[in-house]
Order: C-alpha cells, then sequence, then structure tokens
C-alpha cells in the first residue's frame, strides 16, 4: 500500500475517532510549565478551543492510532468488515501533531484511541508508548486521555495510568444481550473488570492523610465511559438504570450518551435514521439530575412513560408536573434539597437563593434575577409577593409552561 | 460635578483612590464622573465638566463621620474584573455600589440587589471574554535572529490582555510569544512578561504551514449527520471567526452536510471487505458453558463468569468464586462479595475480610488452608450517587447460586463448612435457620460434613456499641476456635 501522506492520514484517522463524544479537559490536577523543559498546563477547568458546526466542542486532538481493527462490531465505522479507508500514524507522528497543535494554542492536549491490531496488549502498549513519549521526552504537561483496552494486561493499564489524565473504556451498549450480539469480539465483563482496576487505582493513588511519601500518580482525571444510545432496544430508563450502576460501581466521572449516528458503510442489522438527538439531551439531563440534584434513575423513572423520557418537556418538569402535592416550595424556607427539585432553578440559583435569604426575604422579581427565567419557575413557588394559586395544580400547566419554552422543540 | 481623570481604561489603582477620595470628600453617585485620559468621544464627559485630580477637591465636604470607611475584600475582587467590561458607565456603578456599601455593609451578598446583580453579571462577562481569548487565541510560527518565536493577533470581547497574560505565561513557559490586541500588547521572552501598545492586525504572521493540519482535523471532526448551528455559536461568537483560521471551513461544511447525511442512510448495506475473514478476532460468545455439572473448580470458576441464572451478573463487575486448597478440611460460607470483592474478583478482601482474617488468626486457623467462598457468587447492591449499598440477596437469588455451591462442596469435600449468617446458613442448610440460637452447634449434613453456624464479621462492623461490638466479636472467636478443634 502506498504510503499515506500525514494529512491524509489525520484526515482518516479524525473521521474514525469522532464517534466518541467524549472531549473533556476537566478535573484533573493543577500543573504548568513553570521550571520545566516542555509546555503546557491543566487549571481544572477545561477549555473548549474550537466548536464544529455539530454543536460538539474541540478541546483534545482526538485521533485513532489505527483504524484497522479485528473486531466487528457492528455499530462502529472502525469494524473489520467495514469498507471505510484504514491508515495508521507512527509514534512520532502523533507525538509531533500533538506539540506543534498544542504550540498554537489549538488544543489542550490527546485524546488518543485506537483500533484493536494483533492483540489488545500489543494495542495498550502503543497507546502508553505515545503518552510516556509526551510526557518524558518533551515533558508535555498538558492533558492526556487515553482508551483504555480492556483485554490488555492489568500491568499496561497501570502504566497508563501513570501518563495518563484519564482513563475510559466504553461500554456502548446498555444492554449486554445486545453487545454480544453486535460486538461479538467483546466482553462486558472484561470491560467491567477493567473498570474496576482504575477505580482501585485512582483510590489508591489518593493519599491518605498520614502518608508522608505520596503514592504514584493514577488517573488524577479519572475515568468516563459512553453508552450508544438508539442502536440496542433498551429504553431510556434502563439506560439511566445502567448508569448509576456505572456511577455506583466505579466512581466514574462521566457517562457520556452518544445518539447512534448513520455511519459510512454501515451494517444493516442497524437502524439508518438521523441519530434521536433529543433523546441525548434529555438523558444527560435526566444523567445531570443524578449527579448534582439529588434524584435516583427510579425517580426520574416516574416521569417517563414506557421507560422513555419526556421529548418535549425536561426530565425534572416531568417528575415535577406528576408530583404536584410537592408543590408550590417557598423559596424563602425550603430546604435546598427540595429547592432542587423545582423545575428552572439550577444548582447555582439555588445556592444564590440559599445564600441571599439570610439577608433578605425573597420577593418574585429577586427570583427573577437569580435564575434565567422566572416564568417557567414561577408555578412552583412561593414569595412574600407571589403565590400561584391554583396555577400549580392546573390542567392546563404542562401546556403552559411547555409553550413559554418552544425552543426546547426546535432542536430537530 | 466631580470629576477625575484615570490613566487607562483598566486604570483600577486610580479608579480607587479617586473613588476612595470621593467618598471621602461626600461626593454623591452621579455627581462623581470618572474620565479616561486621552479617550474622546462624547461619551466620556460633558463639555462643561472641569476635569482635574480628585485631590483637589475641597476637603471641607469630609464629614468626620465618614472619614473612615472600610470595604470588604469582596468588592475589591468584584471591581477589578469590572473595570475590564467595555461598557462606558462601569465606573458609575462601581462607584455607587461603594457608595451603597456605606450604609449596606452586606450589600455584596445580597446578590438579588439590582446594582449587584448587574455588577455580577458584568463581571461574569469579563471571566467569560478571558476565557475565551485563553480558547481562541491561535499562535503563528515566526522566525528570528534568536530563533523560533511564535505570534497571535486576537480581539478580546473585554479587556482581558493583562488578566490572561499570566495562564499563557504558564502554559507556553519555554516559547517567546506575543499576542498583540486592539487594547495593547503582551510579550514573553522566556524570563519575562512585558506589555507593550494597542496594535494592529497588520502587526501579526498573516500564516503557519500547520493551520492546514488543523483545518483537516476540525473538518473531519465534524459529524454531518449531528448539525446544530446554533449550538456551536452560542459558545464561538461569530465575532471571533475572523481570527480563527478554521472558521473559514464553516460555511462549506454546514451548506454540505445535509446531503452527506443523506447518502450515508440512503446508501445500500455494503459487502463486508475482502480481508474480513482473515482479519476478525473469534466471536467470544459462540461457547458459553451449559449448564453441564462443573467437574472441576476451574470450572466452576468458568461457569460463574459466564452465568446467568439470576439477574444479579448485570450491575455486578465479575462472579466472585471461591478460593483456596482443593482439599480444605474446612471451608467457609459467606453472604455474597461486596464492594471490594466485586472489583478485585477474591473473596473476603473489604472490610469484613479484615474482620475475618484477625479472628481467624486469633482462632489459631490459617486462612491458607481454608477454602473461602460465597452463597452467593454476584454483588447485590444499590447504586446510592458514588457508592454502592450492600442489599441482601432473597431466597430465589441464593435457591439459582446453590448450584455452584454445590458444585464447590462436592469438589473440596471439607470436613466442617462454617456458615456465617443467615443467607450462608440458608444456603448450606436449605432452611432459614435462626443463627443466634443455632450458632455453634454442629448440625449433620447429607454428604456426611458437618455444618456449624456463627455470625456474618460485617454484622461486627456495623454494631453500634463498643461493648456490644467487643462481645460479639469474643463470641465469633470463641465460635472458630471451636470449629478448629472439631476438626482435630
Amino acid at each position: 500500500m502506498a504510503r499515506l501522506d500525514l494529512r491524509h492520514k489525520l484526515s482518516v484517522l479524525a473521521d474514525a475517532a469522532k464517534y466518541d463524544a467524549s472531549c473533556s479537559s476537566s478535573g484533573t490536577s493543577k500543573r504548568d510549565s513553570v521550571g520545566g523543559k516542555g509546555i503546557g498546563s491543566t487549571e481544572g477547568m477545561g477549555i473548549c478551543h474550537a466548536y464544529t458546526p455539530d454543536g460538539r466542542c474541540i478541546s483534545l486532538l482526538k485521533v485513532l492510532l489505527t483504524n484497522f481493527c479485528i473486531y466487528d462490531c457492528a455499530y462502529c465505522i472502525n469494524r473489520a468488515s467495514s469498507n471505510v479507508e484504514r491508515a495508521r500514524f507512527d509514534v512520532d507522528e502523533v507525538v509531533d501533531l500533538t506539540l506543534n497543535f498544542y504550540k498554537r494554542n489549538y488544543i489542550e492536549g490527546l485524546f488518543l484511541s485506537s483500533g484493536i491490531i494483533r492483540s489488545g496488549d500489543y494495542t495498550m502498549e502503543q497507546l502508553v508508548l505515545v503518552a510516556k513519549t509526551l510526557r518524558e521526552v518533551h515533558d508535555f504537561r498538558g492533558y492526556i486521555h487515553l482508551k483504555l483496552i480492556p483485554e490488555a494486561d492489568p500491568k499496561l493499564v497501570e502504566m497508563a495510568g501513570l501518563y495518563a489524565d484519564r482513563l475510559s473504556a466504553n461500554i456502548e451498549l446498555p444492554r449486554d444481550e445486545a453487545l454480544a450480539r453486535l460486538a461479538p469480539q467483546k466482553d462486558v465483563g472484561v470491560i467491567k473488570k477493567a473498570m474496576g482496576q482504575v477505580r482501585l487505582g485512582v483510590e489508591a493513588a489518593r493519599p491518605a492523610r498520614r502518608d508522608r511519601i505520596k503514592p504514584p500518580k493514577f488517573a488524577p482525571g479519572g475515568q468516563s465511559t459512553q453508552l450508544i444510545v438508539g442502536a440496542d432496544g433498551a429504553p431510556d430508563t434502563e439506560i439511566l438504570d445502567r448508569s448509576a450502576s456505572l456511577y455506583g460501581g466505579y466512581g466514574l466521572r462521566r457517562v457520556y450518551y452518544s445518539a447512534f449516528s448513520p455511519i459510512p458503510d454501515s451494517s444493516s442489522i442497524l437502524p439508518l435514521s438521523k441519530p434521536p438527538l433529543m433523546r441525548e439531551h434529555r438523558l444527560y439531563q435526566a444523567d445531570w439530575l443524578m449527579r448534582f440534584y439529588g434524584f435516583s434513575a427510579p425517580e426520574i423513572g416516574e416521569g417517563a412513560s414506557g421507560g422513555m423520557l419526556d421529548l418535549a418537556v425536561d426530565p425534572k418538569l416531568a417528575w415535577a408536573l406528576n408530583k404536584r402535592e410537592q408543590f408550590p416550595v417557598d423559596v424563602n424556607r425550603a430546604p435546598r434539597e427540595m429547592l432542587l427539585r423545582v423545575p428552572g432553578l439550577g444548582v447555582k440559583a439555588v445556592d444564590r437563593i440559599v445564600s441571599v435569604r439570610r439577608y433578605r426575604t425573597l420577593r418574585l422579581e429577586d427570583v427573577g434575577r437569580l435564575t434565567r427565567s422566572v416564568a417557567k419557575v414561577r408555578p412552583f413557588i412561593t414569595t412574600l409577593d407571589w403565590t400561584p394559586g391554583g396555577l400549580t395544580d392546573a390542567a392546563d400547566l404542562r401546556a403552559r409552561v411547555t409553550s413559554r419554552t418552544p425552543e426546547q422543540l426546535s432542536l430537530f | 460635578m466631580a470629576v477625575t481623570v484615570l490613566a487607562s481604561e483598566t486604570d483600577f489603582d486610580g479608579w480607587r483612590k479617586a473613588a476612595r477620595d470621593f467618598r471621602l470628600a461626600g461626593v454623591a453617585p452621579g455627581t462623581a464622573r470618572f474620565v479616561v485620559q486621552g479617550a474622546t468621544s462624547a461619551a466620556q464627559g460633558g463639555l462643561f465638566d472641569r476635569a482635574e485630580p480628585a485631590k483637589s477637591e475641597p476637603r471641607s465636604q469630609r464629614t468626620g463621620r465618614q472619614a473612615e470607611f472600610r470595604v470588604p475584600a469582596a468588592f475589591v475582587d468584584l471591581a477589578k474584573e469590572v473595570i475590564l467590561h467595555r461598557s462606558t458607565d462601569r465606573f458609575d456603578l462601581l462607584y455607587r455600589l461603594l457608595w451603597r456599601l456605606g450604609d449596606e455593609p452586606d450589600l455584596l451578598k445580597v446578590i438579588s440587589d439590582r446594582d449587584v446583580a448587574d455588577a455580577m453579571e458584568r463581571a461574569k462577562n469579563v471571566s467569560r471574554a478571558a476565557h475565551k481569548m485563553k480558547a481562541f487565541v491561535r499562535f503563528r510560527q515566526v522566525h528570528d535572529d534568536r530563533g523560533e518565536a511564535w505570534a497571535a493577533w486576537f480581539e478580546p470581547a473585554h479587556r482581558v490582555v493583562e488578566k490572561t497574560a499570566g495562564f499563557f505565561q504558564r502554559r507556553f513557559t519555554t516559547m517567546r510569544w506575543s499576542i498583540l490586541t486592539p487594547d495593547g500588547s503582551v510579550f514573553w521572552d522566556g524570563e519575562h512578561l512585558r506589555f507593550g501598545p494597542p496594535a494592529t492586525r497588520d502587526m501579526a504572521p498573516r500564516e503557519d504551514e500547520i493551520e492546514e493540519f488543523w483545518k483537516t482535523y476540525y473538518a473531519s471532526t465534524f459529524n454531518p449527520a449531528r448539525l446544530s448551528v446554533k449550538t456551536m455559536q452560542g459558545e464561538m461568537a461569530k465575532s471571533y471567526w475572523k481570527n480563527l483560521p478554521e472558521a473559514a471551513l464553516i460555511p462549506e461544511l454546514v451548506a454540505a452536510s445535509r446531503a452527506r447525511t443523506e447518502a450515508m442512510v440512503a446508501a445500500p448495506a455494503p459487502q463486508p471487505n475482502a480481508r474480513f475473514a482473515k482479519a476478525v478476532a473469534p466471536d467470544l460468545h459462540l461457547d458459553r458453558p451449559g449448564d453441564v455439572t462443573p467437574d472441576s473448580l476451574e470450572a466452576v470458576a468458568r461457569g460463574v463468569q459466564a452465568c446467568r441464572r439470576c439477574p444479579l451478573h448485570r450491575d455486578a463487575t465479575q462472579g466472585v468464586c471461591g478460593e483456596g486448597p482443593r482439599a480444605a478440611r474446612l471451608m467457609i460460607v459467606g453472604e455474597q462479595p461486596g464492594d471490594h470483592e466485586d472489583l478485585a474478583g477474591r473473596p473476603f478482601v473489604g472490610p469484613a475480610g479484615q474482620v475475618l482474617d484477625a479472628a481467624l488468626e486469633e482462632a489459631g486457623i490459617d486462612r491458607a488452608d481454608v477454602y473461602l467462598t460465597n452463597a452467593v457468587k454476584h454483588f447485590k447492591h444499590e447504586p446510592r450517587g458514588k457508592l454502592r449499598l450492600h442489599k441482601t440477596p432473597n431466597a430465589g437469588e441464593v435457591q439459582a447460586c446453590r448450584w455452584w455451591l454445590d458444585a464447590e462442596r462436592r469438589l473440596v469435600r471439607p470436613r466442617v463448612v462454617l456458615a456465617l449468617g443467615a443467607t450462608a446458613g440458608l444456603a448450606v442448610l436449605g432452611r432459614k435457620p435462626a443463627v443466634m440460637q443455632e450458632r455453634g452447634a454442629p448440625i449433620a449434613l447429607d454428604d456426611e460434613s458437618t455444618a456449624v453456624l456463627t455470625v456474618h464479621p460485617s454484622y461486627l462492623l456495623r454494631l453500634p456499641d463498643e461493648a456490644a461490638k467487643a462481645e460479639a466479636r469474643r463470641i465469633f472467636v470463641e465460635d472458630l476456635t471451636a470449629v478448629r478443634r472439631r476438626m482435630g
């Protein structure tokens, strides 16, 4: 095969990597290049250096080392039976691209994944080698996210954790049966074991108060995973149960939901249609409710019908419309946990309310200045000068709150 | 009208000094004016304003009561941000807040207040502008007599050049770079940070060869099936596009996306590529062990990993089999793996395992001589945020898993089976025992071995009262010791 020029390889291997939704560069340890020989810093908050017209952020150079693959996962553009063009980077080519992009301030770092070539061990070794070269040869202090090859030797996972900020292994399909059917070379048990190892590694690297010598670093940015939405028959409630189980089991920073998207040269056993973007959006909202608002997966399920979240209203509003007896909530007295359940009040708005009400008794106008849209909040709260009266229990409340926020429906 | 002249648009120290003098002199908001030196425009001041340093304001206006005042540190922090905002009335807003702080010392905590909310909103805009500057500055490579250097032209939404300089210094410490903007410039030579006058676009380099690679990456990482221009523009406002090399591609990417998506959807299912049969790895799911009675502990271990006899496998990491000598005289049966056991894949390695280890040692039993296992092989739990809370397996799950426990008992043939807790008792005896009444007493089993019941070590961990805990532990060790004697 003729040697592909580097730019062409980049286009093939970026295209091959783009179905992984994760691009986060946040949540790792703080460091910079002062006193070092190289470049790079991470200051806690991630930075999105560009946005593509699909609305997704570019924070990292997200590429595959190679898109050759001996696995034949039906949902994947790089599966062995696909006719897609193949390419492979050398270790140094990825290292140079990363540094060249970083110096021009295009990226926060590298997210490197790969098709499986030869074996899980060999593939993981190659990924680790790129990270090692960046860190040890170039003293690169930017962000590195490495894909875990779950079948790889635990020793390689340990090395990956030493160089990478974040590790991720993708579960991909919420239903185990679907994974067995659509990804015949993958074993969900092996993936979960690898995630378990990462959790134990992250916990072991957390210094205890009495430790004099800090334990070696291990993936300070934690781990994440991805679930594809709409490729198997799993309803939303099942997906959220799976997420809750993954968050609890492996201390994940994030579960990413990726609406199954048509791919070039796609397999005939998968649905070929527009990606269910609104469904994906609702799942992210529900995920937020679990992580920051104190909702459990079954509670969110109460607002769903037939296992599916309402596409017309967000899951918190759907829950509240079902639980009207819990409203209205007095913003001047209600505990924080209850304020978090008010549709239209985000975590920031709730924290502001809790802090301001120590000094002032809030009126509706005040609440309006503390949150984005008072119209959505109004039916569910009382303030010094406002009570919703019959509005909270009005039969047409759903229609009223949804008609005020028409942009929720316009994503398609 | 009292007027003071500030050295620059971002002259915080000048503003602070003047505002302090105004405040001490009792100059009310609305009558104090802050004018930036050299700034021309009608917005900057009335024709008849008398511009002069604040120092020359008549001191006689100062009243004794107002001679001293303090502001919270949070105000200084807020003001330093707000002053970078491009709005012309920011000085007046800040002075109004300063004035009001005299009577309302807690004012800044009342973030619902109109002025406070306004100032915080502007501070937020400034912070966002700084964040976007960190994101959207694009360096281009240049060469001078000292070698390679980097330069960028950027137009920030607010006056955040000095505020963000430290970020670029910390990130690109080993590079020599300049950032040129219409507000001013910043230079880093590897050792010192230096600020310079406003610059113009033509002072910056016009191209960089790597930009073609960057544009290739930008176009390739875009997924046309997910087109959402509005989301993109919400985060990357059009005002930034002119200085982003990749933004030139946006119109064509947007225009072509629909046709590209439709082509993907309409394309007929392809034939698998020719190399496929040679290249693909074997299907893992073809030879799952069925219900063949396991004839070795290895077969038990394989079988447990693939077990679907009950739904517990779904949320567990792995099945946890027993471990120990295959001809052990003592088998200890626990309830089920916990959080640690589930991750590590070994029984009794978590907190309860440590209690058991210590008790075994005290009773004179070597853990290495014991076959340790559980009644149920998968961890039953309920997610609670970042934790997994243990849930007791039900009778159906215990019954389903007896298939494996019975196989282990048949293969190891222990003389004594010690069951820890009610669930283990159920699995070993086939009936729910009353642990506290039956503990310690030998119970004959069908296969001529003897069962002994005692409490589960996690019971000791849960007892809140120290005295009760010590007593329970004493009994636990006593039961273990009796088991050791029984085995001779």
